[in-house]
């Protein structure tokens, strides 16, 4: 089996998993987690409590299933906002070209050079943290990035003889974008969004930890992590937990997304196996 | 009618086209010969109103009496759907992968005469029919990969033949295509020309191809038409010697023996940017004059609807020559 075959599975057998977890968690966890019990506080594993219980006495493994499903919503609404007016940015650069393109691209420079977290600062500062400033922060970020991979792509399929034979029966920028260009660079657009998945989720755990992500009683890893930080010699296992959470889910989207690029880039796979 | 009026295209200091000038009735077929870099390409773009964006034209361009040497590309958008149609050289290419066949010829119908879905289905169908494609019904289905080149080829010519133009440029429309199967193409494309009286603008730089399709053929060389005439007379008479170079360096069977060695035209097309100010062939002409490279030749009439564009014509025609 060749490593991309390997890449793929992983990630995509990560992926399933954790998609399959945190839909499960939306009908069933093992208890209510935001269930506190005063008596039940700081459990080792056991059969009541698979992953044991944290200082307030709340399921582990309910609390980890009910933030998966904040993890990846978050990550989905970020990398998909910010993903479609990236890449209608992008689409727009290239087809109009000229100074439009220089404007536009110029733009997207100054946005990789923001960074993120400054943002998501600036936004609780302003409006106080919530989720929803998080998701806008990531979503921020996705914006240069998708403009990128979206006009670098579509610049190649501008010259693409179909997209001329589609001029010369007179069809319009816009409707070459929409009928031939975006189609033709989907795959690479996808493959982005998913290793933009694996980073969101980071950056949502890493906001959550900072405080300027989800706010209790919401459920989140990044928050877990930062409530364990001064139980560490208590109760490792509850930044354990959690810390592995994060990592399969940026390693599944990961592994995902590269697999994904070298099976749509026949090229690359050769290079490599 | 397409009227062409000391066009002239450039990039930068390179002068990719000089001073066309040409007229085209309708229902005539004309053939553009000349070697790659001659300029038959880009003088299709021309008509097409797709020059590439750094392109400077200059001169005048009226197809149909509507004037478009300066036209913006929203008049130019109308005049290729309706007017004047384009296929490509490679039909491999020129199909979307991701799109059904049917799909993309039904797309000019829809947008540009506002059928209905099946009205624009339906004509998609005669379309296929009139260009010959076998099993129409199930070709509407199919994507690109599906078919075979030839088939490709006769999707592209139906997908420019949707909104019934006036005016249709072939670009080596056979050049990727097997031999049987680019005879087959262009006898398609001469009786769809004579049967909806439509232009059609032949480019190739197979003679024979043109031979068989074209009326008139013009001759280019350096971004130049350098011999036009009745394609017959040009090619069993040719006055230019770039021509008769041209002409000259065909295979044939003598004495049914193909010649071992074929003749060439010496040296390479020069790049643009190098081409001899004059007369563009001279450098690699056999019967040049000291004053050929430094001097522009005349557009000369050769006789009947012939026109020559060389310095010594006078003297060719005299057959001095010979």
């Amino acid at each position: 089996m060749t490593t991309r075959a390997i890449n793929l599975r992983i990630g995509a057998f990560l992926v399933i998993v954790l998609s399959a977890v945190a839909l499960l968690s939306l009908v069933w966890t093992p208890y209510d987690h935001t269930m506190l019990s005063v008596t039940e506080k700081f459990r080792p594993t056991s059969a009541a409590h698979w992953l044991g219980t944290d200082q307030l006495g709340r399921d582990v493994l309910s609390l980890l299933m009910a933030a998966s499903v904040n993890s990846l919503a978050v990550a989905f609404i970020a990398v998909g906002v910010g993903g479609a007016i990236g890449t209608a940015l992008g689409l727009t650069a290239s087809a109009c070209g000229g100074w439009v393109e220089t404007a536009i691209m110029r733009l997207a420079d100054l946005g990789f050079a923001f960074p993120a977290l400054l943002f998501a600062i600036m936004l609780a500062a302003a409006f106080g943290p919530s989720l929803s400033n998080a998701i806008l922060a990531i979503a921020f970020i996705n914006v240069p990035i998708f403009a990128r991979v979206a006009r670098g792509a579509a610049n190649q399929i501008w010259t693409r003889d179909y997209v001329l034979a589609g001029r010369a029966a007179g069809a319009s920028q816009f409707s070459l974008t929409v009928e031939h260009v975006l189609p033709n660079i989907s795959a690479a657009l996808i493959v982005q969004a998913t290793i933009e998945f694996a980073v969101a989720i980071l950056a949502e755990a890493a906001l959550s930890y900072l405080g300027l992500g989800a706010q209790p009683p919401m459920p989140s890893w990044g928050r877990m992590l930062n409530e364990a930080q001064t139980l560490m010699y208590l109760a490792p296992q509850l930044a354990i937990y959690p810390g592995l959470c994060i990592i399969a889910a940026v390693l599944g989207f990961g592994l995902l997304g590269d697999g994904l690029r070298d099976v749509s880039d026949p090229r690359l796979a050769r290079g490599r196996a | 009618m397409i009227e062409v009026q000391d066009l002239s295209v450039r990039f930068g200091e390179a002068e990719a086209l000089r001073r066309i000038s040409l007229t085209l009735t309708p229902g005539e077929r004309l053939g553009l010969v000349g070697e790659s870099g001659s300029g038959k390409s880009m003088l299709g773009l021309a008509l097409m109103g797709m020059l590439p964006e750094q392109a400077a034209m200059s001169g005048r361009l009226t197809i149909d009496a509507h004037d478009l040497s300066g036209a913006a590309d929203r008049e130019w958008r109308e005049m290729r759907a309706r007017k004047v149609a384009m296929i490509f050289q490679e039909p491999m290419m020129a199909l979307n992968p991701l799109r059904r066949v049917g799909d993309t010829v039904m797309e000019p119908l829809r947008l540009h005469l506002g059928l209905s879905k099946s009205d624009a289905r339906r004509r998609a169908l005669e379309l296929f029919e009139e260009t010959g494609i076998q099993d129409p019904e199930e070709k509407l289905r199919q994507y690109p990969h599906e078919l075979s080149g030839g088939q490709r080829q006769r999707v592209l010519i139906a997908l420019a033949l949707a909104c019934d133009p006036g005016i249709l440029i072939a670009d080596e429309p056979t050049t990727a295509l097997d031999a049987h199967v680019a005879l087959r193409i262009t006898d398609l494309l001469t009786r769809l020309a004579r049967d909806r009286g439509m232009m059609l603008v032949f480019i190739s730089h197979d003679l024979a191809a043109v031979a068989r399709t074209a009326e008139t053929v013009a001759v280019m060389y350096g971004g130049e038409i350098v011999e036009m005439g009745p394609v017959g007379q040009v090619l069993s008479d040719p006055k230019h010697p770039y021509t008769k170079g041209l002409l000259h360096a065909r295979p044939t069977i003598t004495g049914g023996e193909l010649r071992k060695r074929l003749p060439m035209i010496p040296g390479n097309v020069p790049a643009l940017a190098d081409l001899p100010p004059g007369c563009r062939f001279s450098g690699r002409c056999a019967v040049e004059l000291p004053h050929c490279a430094g001097t522009r030749p005349a557009i000369h009439a050769v006789g009947g609807s012939r026109s020559c564009a060389c310095h010594r014509v006078p003297e060719v025609m005299d057959g001095a020559m010979e």
